[in-house]
């Protein structure tokens, strides 16, 4: 059996990375978009730690903490658009959410 | 069989036996991380979307561990299964329309979206091929051993490194990150009030 | 293959140290076990209890002084109709329970009964316990949710937003504990359950009453918020029957219904090990520097035999208590080989510590020294046990937004407040 290489991570990171992308552009429903969003943060996440392993230092861990919270952030914000969105125009869809002002 | 020298650690590993469960439980989790991210991108229903991705969430975690990083497994687990996902379920609930289950999944222009992607993908592959040859192979094989504890004191030091970290060279970031939490939570309660 | 059996016998480390798969999967077996007998008894001693102090009986009948009552009950409940609602979906209602069993029964692996004896003690050990235990508000969520109607849905986001508020202060209570770990001479602290439980032995003093009313504070903030978390009167509005019928549960019917109380006395056992391990010196006895004596190390060890004989004596009471009339003489027959079986594990317990006294590395010393360690941590756990059990007997539920406004507004500040100041007078000290 092969052993596993950093590579193999790398791999996952850009598989789960590309299927974020696929679902940010295609989907229509706006909760499944910011759920698309968390899979690209957790790619790049899984990036930094598989890195950090093979250099042997705890840079990219420590640094992959802050990108946790910042997708905490995020989603938080992007949550609280949605909902007030949601107050005024009573849909879910992106291509209905296309005003700038009502 | 010759201890490998890593010398980005300037220390010597001795290679051993690779245990058999590694491949196994890597294998595992990426299949079920992959298959959980597929998953999320495709299912009518928010809910199981929902579902899936606290699934692929705590695959990443388990495969965080297998790094021997099991504070950002923890995080991982607290903060985006326990915490993120839970906003995502209760929005989820609140917005939830019958007319949503009915409609398109994909929007018109898919065909441009999954090409994009598929670009995207030739990219990476482009870049992995491309960097094989800066990344010697000492450095690609992780190196595994029975005594697991020994293996991570002896990649990242004594413990205690990560609060060093935190709070010695990216101390800035930390406070940055703080001040990002508390703009988001203002943020959040502003806008989903009641205009009274 | 008898060696690797035998191997880790006499190991001072935990199974998940040494590596050892065969013995972690005993433990995690002997503990599966172990917490379902507990869930059993405590749902026997909640009705008997509760009953004792509303002045009535409760169950009498099933067994003697209705001792089979769980038994009864766990066999009504898987042998009732299973009822899933029409519009449900079907594949979320299916795994919702299972989401809330696996987070309460996941936590398990970091609790340590002794020294060794905990399946793994990870170094992460108390973040594992609070990550996962807030795993469970994800499967309280999904069950409202997919029940599809209105009092489950509102039951659920209700329990979901109280356990997300309980939270905050149960992790910044348990950090003021762990501040209190660091406090020795190299500085560093730790996460790991066992140590923790080391450092209270180390430094002389159960946290509970380290700097004195901070780490009491502390102590109370999160008993408060661990009796939040399990959705446990005084703050259960989101399943107490005059309420929303039954929040979140409504629709579950059978076995999926015991599926969910099973998880939460299973959660409840675990938040109230964790207090004990952080506060209350886990596997310690009452103690350990002040008597000193191998004179009372002998009558400490003594204490779990002279438990169960008391135990035994109370059974025995209630066999000669019983009138002496036909109807009753099952019962009687029941309850009296019960009192011989605790009064049997006595005498051998105080066998075990008797000869354990003897000599020092003999097995029987080692033994009795095991039981002690699992008897005093069980024990402590049991007294919480009660009380939560004391606490839903005693107080008034809790409206909603009173409940909200306790986690947000009350205990997250003097969490906060308790916090601080122990890293200021952690300094200020060493």
């Amino acid at each position: 059996m092969v052993p596993i290489t950093t590579f193999h991570y790398l791999v996952v990171a850009a598989a789960l990375f590309v299927l974020g992308v696929i679902g940010v552009l295609t989907r229509r429903n706006v909760v499944i978009v910011l759920m698309s969003i968390e899979l690209i943060l957790n790619a790049v996440n899984l990036n930094l730690v598989a890195f950090s392993r093979m250099w042997g230092n705890l840079n990219g861990q420590v640094f992959s903490i802050f990108i946790t919270v910042d997708a905490a952030a995020e989603a938080a914000a992007g949550l609280g658009i949605l909902i007030a969105f949601f107050r005024n125009k009573e849909t879910i869809n992106v291509d209905e959410i296309d005003l700038l002002k009502w | 069989m010759n201890p490998v020298v890593n010398s980005a650690l300037n220390t010597t590993i001795d290679p051993g036996m690779a245990p058999v469960a590694t491949p196994f439980f890597f294998y595992l989790l990426a299949g079920l991380a992959i298959a959980g991210g597929v998953f999320v991108i495709t299912r009518r229903n928010s809910v199981h979307s929902a579902l899936a991705l606290i699934v692929t969430l705590l695959s990443v975690a388990g495969l965080y561990l297998m790094l021997y990083a099991p504070f950002v497994a923890a995080t991982q687990i607290i903060v985006y299964a326990g915490g993120i996902m839970v906003l995502f379920l209760f929005v989820i609930m609140l917005v939830n329309i019958e007319r949503v289950s009915k409609e398109r999944r994909f929007n018109r222009i898919w065909p441009a979206g999954v090409s994009a992607a598929c670009a995207l993908m030739a990219l990476f592959v482009f870049a992995f091929v491309k960097g094989k040859a800066l990344f010697p192979d000492r450095l690609m094989t992780l190196r595994e051993s029975s005594n697991t504890q020994e293996i991570a004191t002896m990649l990242y030091g004594e413990r205690g490194k990560m609060g060093q970290y935190t709070f010695g060279q990216y101390t800035f970031t930390f406070e940055i990150a703080s001040l990002l939490l508390l703009v988001a939570i203002l943020g959040a309660v502003i806008m989903t009030k009641k205009k009274m | 293959m008898l060696n690797f059996v035998m191997s880790y016998l006499g190991s001072t480390v935990t199974p998940g140290q040494a590596g050892n798969q065969f013995w972690a999967l005993i433990y995690v077996l002997i503990i599966f076990a172990g917490v379902s007998v507990a869930v059993v008894a405590m749902n026997w001693i909640e009705r008997k209890a509760l009953a004792h102090f509303q002045i009535r009986l409760g169950p009498m009948r099933v067994g003697p002084h209705g001792l089979l009552q769980p038994i009864a009950d766990a066999l009504k409940l898987m042998l009732k109709e299973d009822i899933i609602p029409a519009e449900a979906d079907q594949f979320v209602f299916w795994v919702a329970p299972l989401i809330g069993l696996l987070a309460a029964f996941a936590v398990y692996t970091v609790i340590p009964f002794g020294p060794s004896q905990a399946v793994s003690d990870m170094n992460i050990g108390i973040l594992f316990m609070l990550g996962v235990s807030s795993l469970g508000a994800l499967g309280i969520v999904v069950a409202g949710w997919a029940s599809n109607s209105h009092y489950p849905l509102i039951g659920a986001l209700r329990s979901t937003a109280q356990m997300v508020s309980y939270e905050v202060a149960m992790g910044l209570a348990v950090v003021s504990a762990v501040l209190m770990t660091s406090l020795n001479s190299t500085g560093t602290g730790t996460l790991s359950m066992i140590g923790i439980v080391q450092a209270q032995q180390q430094q002389g003093i159960w946290f509970i009453f380290k700097f004195f009313p901070l780490g009491l504070l502390a102590f109370v903030i999160f008993a408060i918020a661990m009796i939040a978390e399990t959705n446990r009167a005084p703050f259960d509005m989101a399943e107490a029957e005059s309420e929303l019928t039954a929040g979140y549960h409504t629709e579950y019917s059978g076995l999926r219904w015991s599926l969910f109380m099973l998880a939460e006395y299973a959660a409840m056992i675990a938040v109230s090990s964790i207090a004990v391990t952080l506060w209350l010196g886990g596997w310690m006895r009452p103690f350990p520097n002040l008597l000193q004596a191998p004179a009372w190390q002998f009558t400490f060890s003594l204490f779990p035999g002279l438990t169960f004989l008391g135990l035994a004596a109370i059974a025995g009471f209630g066999t000669a208590r019983m009138p002496a009339h036909s109807f009753f003489r099952i019962q009687r027959i029941g309850l009296g080989v019960f009192a011989s079986l605790l009064g049997s594990i006595a005498l051998l317990l105080l066998l075990i510590a008797v000869a354990g006294r003897s000599a020092d590395t003999s097995i029987a010393a080692r033994f009795s020294e095991g039981i002690d360690y699992v008897y005093w941590f069980v024990l402590k756990v049991a007294i919480f046990m009660y009380l939560f059990i004391w606490y839903r007997a005693t107080w008034p539920r809790y409206r909603f937004d009173q409940l909200m406004r306790v986690g947000w507004k009350v205990l997250l500040p003097i969490s906060l407040g308790v916090l601080i100041a122990t890293a200021i007078v952690g300094v200020i000290i060493s």
